[in-house]
C-alpha cells in the first residue's frame, strides 16, 4: 500500500490530508509506519523493521500493522488504485 | 541494543468533538498496586478476573462515617447491610469495627447468626420473612422491621404460641421531595397507613414498638431529603410518645448514601458530585436534635449504610482477551469480565485504569465483556492507552452489590481476596469450580447415559 | 486582520500612565454563532484602565475562535472537559501554572462552574489563583427547578412552576396553572402548550431528550428584558445594565440589543443582590408584563456573551470582577449610557494550518 503523495506529515505526529481537509494525530510508531510507506517501502520491510526495533512478537505486529493499514484506507489516506499488500 | 517498548500504531481523526486528551491523565494513569499488593502478583496468584477488597479502605471509610455521625449525635449505631456485600470476611471487618447486622432474608439472617452476630444485634428488614424465620427472630430477640400488614398479623398470631414479646419497628415511607418516591416498602406516612399500623401494634399489646425505620431511596445525592425523612420520623416518634406515653428507642434512617461512582448519563464525575458523609450526617442529626425530644429520651440513630462504606474498597482486576475493529471503525476491547460479574456496569460508568505503564497516547474504545450476549458492555466509551492481549486493567469502586448480585452465567465466578493492613492478600472466597455448580444438580437415572 | 478593529477605544491609563500587570485565564473562547462570553470578557479586560492584562485562554475544543485571536489572547491551553473531573482539571491547571503565573481565573460556562466553585479554595491556596464565584449554595439554589422556591425565599416574583414526572399529573395542573403553560426540560428546551394534549406531547418529546423531571411554568405575557450585573457577595450591586434584545438569531441568541433606562428593573436587580448576596457576574432574564410587573425567568450564573455592552455603556463589569477577585475594593457603578446598542457580527479569520496543528497536537498555542 502507498500513502497519497500530497499528505503532509509533521514530526509532532500531525497528519493533514489536503484533498479531504481532514487532519489526524498518530503516535510515534504510527508516524514511523506512515513515513516508511511514503518512502514506498513494502509491508514486509516495514514489519521487519518494527520487529527489529521493538520488543514484540511477529503475530502481534502482523495483526496491528494490517489494522493500521485498514484505518489509513478508511480515512482515505492510501493512494487510490493501489492494492493493499 | 535493547529493543524499545512496543505500542500499537494509532491514528485518530482530530476535532471529532470527543474529549481532548490534554490533562485527562488520571483515568489512564496506571494503577499498579492496591495497598501495597501488586496487581500483577495478585493476578498471577489468584487468576483473572479477580475481585480485591481493601481492608484499609473499609476501615478508613467506616471510621470516617462513624466520626461524622458521632461528633454530631450522642447515640449512633451502624448495622452492616448484608445485601451490599455478604462475604463473611467482609462482614466480620464491619463487626470488628462495631457494626451490627442488617439483613433482608432468612438466608442473610442465618449467615449473620453463623458468623456469631448475637440475635439481638440483627435488624431483620424486607418484605419476605417466612413464619419460620419470624419465629426464629422473635426467639432471638432480633429487631423485626415490619413491612406490611400481613406481616404484622402473622407476628400477632405467633405471639400466641411463643411466650415472648417481639421487638418490632415499622418501616415508614414518605415524601421527601425525591423522585421516584419509594412507596412500595413499609407504611405510608402521609396517608395515615403508618398510624394504622402503630395503633394496631400498641393496642393489641403483644409486642414492643421499639423503633421507626425509613429507607428513602438508593444512591441519593441530596442530603436534604434525609433531613426531611428524619424530621418526619421524629415527629411520628414524638406523637407516639404523646398519644401512648411510649418512648421510641431508635430511629433507623436506612441506607442509600451515594458512593463516588458516576451514574450513567450524568455529566459531572461522581467523584466530584457525591456529597461527603458529613453532609448526610449534618442533615440527619440536625433534624433529630431539633425535633423536640427530651434529652434523656433522644432515640438512638441506626444507620444501615452499605454502598457508601464498601464501594470504594472494592476493585475488579481483569485482562484483555482481544482487540477488535467494529464495522464503523470504532475500536472494541474484549475483557475477561463482563456484566455477569460486574452487574453495576448497568448503572455506572466505572472508572477503569490500566495496570501497566503506557505512553500518553490514547484511543477511544468500547469495552465488552466475554459473554456471547449483546448486552455485555462494560463501558460504552472509554479512553485508554492502546491495550494488547494479556494487558491488565483495574476497575474501581465495585465493592457494593457486585459480589452479591453476580451471576453464575456462562462462566464461573472469580475469586475474591482481601488485602490486609500490611499489604498481604488473603483469599476470602475461592474461585468457583464446576463441582460447586453441579454438586446441587440431580440426574434422573434414565438420562444418565447417551451415545453420540 | 487589523488588531485595532476589535478594540473600540484605546485603553485609558492612570495618572502615571502605567497600569498594573496581571494575568487572567479566561474560558468560553467559542465566539461562534451561539457565542460563549470569553472573547467579550477579554475585550473588556483589554480596555481596563487599571490593569495591563496578559490573557491566557483556556479552550475545550480546537476550533474555538478565541484561540486564534492573538491580539486578544496571548496564549491558549487546552483543558479537559468538566466531565473529566476535578482532579484532571486541577492537574492541568497545575501544569499551566508551572509555565504561567495566573492571578485570576475567569470561567464563563455554566457547565464548568460546579467544578471551579468546588476547587476555588484549593486554587487559591495551592496555585495562588483568585476567583470570584458564587457560593455552591447560591449556584445550586438558582437552578431552574428551584426557582419558585428561590423567588419565595428572596421576595422575587417568579412565574409559578412545578416539576412533574408523569403525564398522569397533567389533568390536575389546572388547579395551579392556567393555559397557556410553558413545558420545559430540566436543562434545555422549552415549548408553549395551550391545552393538555399539547402538554402531553411536549412532555414526551422533551423528556425523551433530556429526561425527567419536566418543569411546567405559568406562561406570562410580556416582553423579555435582561440584565447583566455583578454583585460583591455582600449584597451590594456593583454594576447593572438592563438590555432588551432587538433581534434574535434562529438559535434564540441576541443579535442586537439596546441598553434600557428602566429604574424599576434596576430596583428588582438590587433587591435580588441584597437578598441573595450573589457573588460574581450574572445575567437575569425577566418578563415585563403590560402592567409593568417583572417576573424573573432565569438566572444565568455568569456574565452573558453581550457583557461587552456594559463596557460600551461605561461600566466595565469584567474589570470590576477581576478587582473583586483580587480582593480590592470596588465602588458600585450606578451610571451607564442609555441607548447604546450592540450589534453582533461574524468575522472570518484566516488561520494557518500550523496553528491548528499546534493546538491539536501540543494542546497549546
Amino acid at each position: 500500500m502507498k500513502i497519497k503523495k500530497n499528505i503532509a506529515i509533521s514530526d509532532s505526529g500531525f497528519i493533514f490530508n489536503p484533498s479531504t481537509g481532514d487532519s489526524f494525530s498518530v503516535n510515534p510508531i504510527g508516524l514511523e509506519i506512515i513515513k516508511q510507506l511514503k518512502e514506498e517501502k513494502s509491508g514486509d520491510e516495514i514489519k521487519k523493521h518494527i520487529l527489529k526495533t521493538y520488543a514484540i512478537d511477529e503475530a502481534t505486529v502482523e495483526k496491528d500493522f494490517y489494522d493500521f493499514l485498514k484505518m489509513l484506507e478508511q480515512n482515505k489516506l492510501s493512494a487510490e488504485n493501489e492494492k493493499v499488500n | 541494543m535493547a529493543k524499545l517498548q512496543y505500542e500499537r500504531p494509532l491514528i485518530q481523526k482530530l476535532n471529532t468533538g470527543t474529549m481532548n486528551k490534554f490533562g485527562t491523565r488520571t483515568e489512564y494513569r496506571p494503577f499498579t498496586e492496591i495497598d501495597g499488593a501488586k496487581v500483577q502478583d495478585l493476578i498471577k496468584d489468584y487468576g483473572s478476573p479477580l475481585f480485591v477488597i481493601s481492608e484499609k479502605t473499609i476501615r478508613d471509610k467506616y471510621n470516617d462515617a462513624n466520626r461524622a455521625f458521632k461528633t454530631r449525635y450522642p447515640k449512633v449505631q451502624f448495622a452492616w447491610s448484608y445485601k451490599t456485600n455478604y462475604i463473611s470476611a467482609v462482614c466480620n471487618v464491619y463487626h470488628q469495627l462495631g457494626s451490627w447486622a442488617e439483613v433482608v432474608s432468612g438466608f442473610e439472617y442465618n449467615k449473620a447468626l453463623k458468623s456469631g452476630v448475637p440475635g439481638n444485634k440483627i435488624i431483620f428488614n424486607g418484605p419476605d420473612k417466612t413464619v419460620e424465620e419470624l419465629k426464629l427472630a422473635i426467639e432471638n430477640n432480633s429487631l423485626i422491621h415490619i413491612d406490611h400488614l400481613d406481616e404484622l398479623y402473622t407476628i400477632i398470631e405467633l405471639t400466641n404460641e411463643i411466650n415472648k414479646r417481639p421487638k418490632v419497628a415499622i418501616r415508614v415511607n414518605m415524601d421527601t421531595g425525591i423522585y421516584p418516591m419509594w412507596d412500595r416498602f413499609g407504611f405510608n406516612y402521609e396517608n395515615g397507613q403508618a398510624w394504622d399500623a402503630i395503633n394496631k401494634i400498641v393496642l393489641t399489646d403483644k409486642m414492643d414498638l421499639v423503633g421507626l425505620h425509613c429507607h428513602i431511596g438508593t444512591f441519593m445525592l441530596a442530603p436534604s431529603a434525609y433531613g426531611m425523612g428524619a424530621s418526619k420520623l421524629s415527629e411520628l416518634a414524638l406523637a407516639i410518645r404523646k398519644k401512648y406515653g411510649k418512648t421510641i428507642q431508635y430511629i433507623d434512617m436506612g441506607g442509600g448514601f451515594a458512593s463516588k461512582n458516576t451514574l450513567k448519563g450524568s455529566f459531572l464525575s461522581g467523584a466530584d458530585t457525591t456529597p461527603p458523609i458529613d453532609d448526610y450526617a449534618e442533615a440527619i442529626t440536625t433534624a433529630i436534635l431539633n425535633a423536640g425530644f427530651l434529652e434523656e429520651e433522644l432515640p438512638t440513630l441506626y444507620l444501615e449504610t452499605g454502598r457508601a462504606l464498601i464501594d470504594e474498597a472494592g476493585y475488579l482486576l481483569g485482562t484483555v482477551i482481544s482487540n477488535k475493529r467494529l464495522s464503523d471503525g470504532r475500536k472494541a476491547t474484549i475483557m475477561d469480565f463482563g456484566v455477569n460479574i460486574l452487574f453495576t456496569a448497568f448503572w455506572y460508568d466505572h472508572k477503569i485504569t490500566p495496570a501497566q505503564e503506557f505512553s500518553h497516547y490514547t484511543e477511544n474504545s468500547v469495552m465488552y465483556g466475554p459473554l456471547c450476549m449483546n448486552i455485555d458492555v462494560v463501558r460504552e466509551n472509554v479512553t485508554l492507552p492502546p491495550m494488547k492481549k494479556g494487558d491488565h486493567v483495574v476497575v474501581h469502586t465495585v465493592g457494593a452489590y457486585n459480589m452479591t448480585q453476580w451471576m453464575q452465567f456462562i462462566s464461573l465466578r472469580p475469586a475474591v481476596v482481601m488485602v490486609d493492613l500490611q499489604g498481604k492478600a488473603h483469599l476470602i472466597r475461592k474461585r468457583e469450580t464446576l463441582s460447586n455448580i453441579d454438586a446441587s444438580e440431580e440426574m434422573p437415572v434414565y438420562l444418565k447415559e447417551f451415545k453420540l | 486582520m487589523e488588531p485595532t478593529t476589535l478594540i473600540a477605544q484605546p485603553p485609558v491609563k492612570d495618572k502615571k500612565g502605567k497600569r498594573r500587570k496581571i494575568t487572567v485565564a479566561v474560558t468560553g473562547l467559542n465566539a461562534i454563532d451561539s457565542p460563549g462570553p470569553g472573547v467579550a470578557v477579554i475585550r473588556a479586560l483589554r480596555e481596563s484602565s487599571e490593569y495591563e492584562v496578559r490573557i491566557i485562554g483556556l479552550s475545550y475544543e480546537t476550533l474555538e475562535p478565541g484561540i486564534y485571536m492573538h491580539e486578544l489572547v496571548d496564549k491558549t491551553y487546552q483543558i479537559p472537559f468538566p466531565s473529566a473531573g476535578i482532579d484532571n482539571i486541577y492537574e492541568r491547571l497545575e501544569y499551566i501554572t508551572s509555565v504561567e503565573k495566573i492571578d485570576v481565573l475567569f470561567p464563563n460556562f455554566d457547565a464548568e462552574l460546579y467544578n471551579f466553585i468546588k476547587m476555588a479554595d484549593k486554587l487559591k491556596q495551592e496555585l495562588s489563583i483568585h476567583t470570584f464565584l458564587p457560593t455552591m449554595d447560591q449556584f445550586e439554589a438558582r437552578h431552574k427547578s428551584n426557582l419558585v422556591e428561590y423567588g419565595k425565599k428572596n421576595g422575587i416574583s417568579v412565574p409559578n412552576s412545578k416539576m412533574i414526572f408523569s403525564t398522569a399529573e397533567i389533568p390536575s395542573l389546572t388547579k395551579e396553572f392556567t393555559y397557556p403553560m410553558v413545558v420545559k426540560g430540566k436543562f434545555y428546551e422549552a415549548a408553549i402548550a395551550y391545552n393538555p394534549d399539547q402538554v402531553a406531547s411536549h412532555f414526551n418529546k422533551i423528556s425523551a431528550k433530556w429526561g425527567l423531571p419536566i418543569i411546567i411554568q405559568q406562561f406570562v405575557h410580556g416582553a423579555e428584558v435582561n440584565v447583566c450585573a455583578i454583585g460583591d457577595g455582600k449584597g451590594n450591586t456593583i454594576g447593572a445594565v438592563p438590555m432588551r434584545k432587538q433581534y434574535i438569531t434562529d438559535k434564540g441568541k441576541a443579535w442586537a440589543g439596546i441598553a434600557l433606562d428602566d429604574e424599576k428593573l434596576l430596583e428588582e436587580t438590587r433587591k435580588l443582590f441584597a437578598a441573595t448576596k450573589w457573588r460574581g457576574g450574572l445575567e437575569l432574564e425577566y418578563i415585563k408584563t403590560s402592567d409593568d410587573e417583572y417576573y424573573l425567568l432565569e438566572i444565568n450564573p455568569r456574565f452573558p456573551a453581550w457583557v461587552y455592552l456594559t463596557v460600551g455603556c461605561g461600566q466595565n463589569q469584567p474589570e470590576a470582577y477581576v478587582k473583586l477577585a483580587l480582593g480590592e475594593s470596588v465602588q458600585p457603578m450606578t451610571k451607564y449610557d442609555v441607548g447604546k446598542m450592540f450589534i453582533r457580527y461574524s468575522w472570518d479569520m484566516i488561520v494557518g494550518l500550523d496553528e491548528f496543528e499546534k493546538i491539536s497536537t501540543l494542546g497549546e498555542l
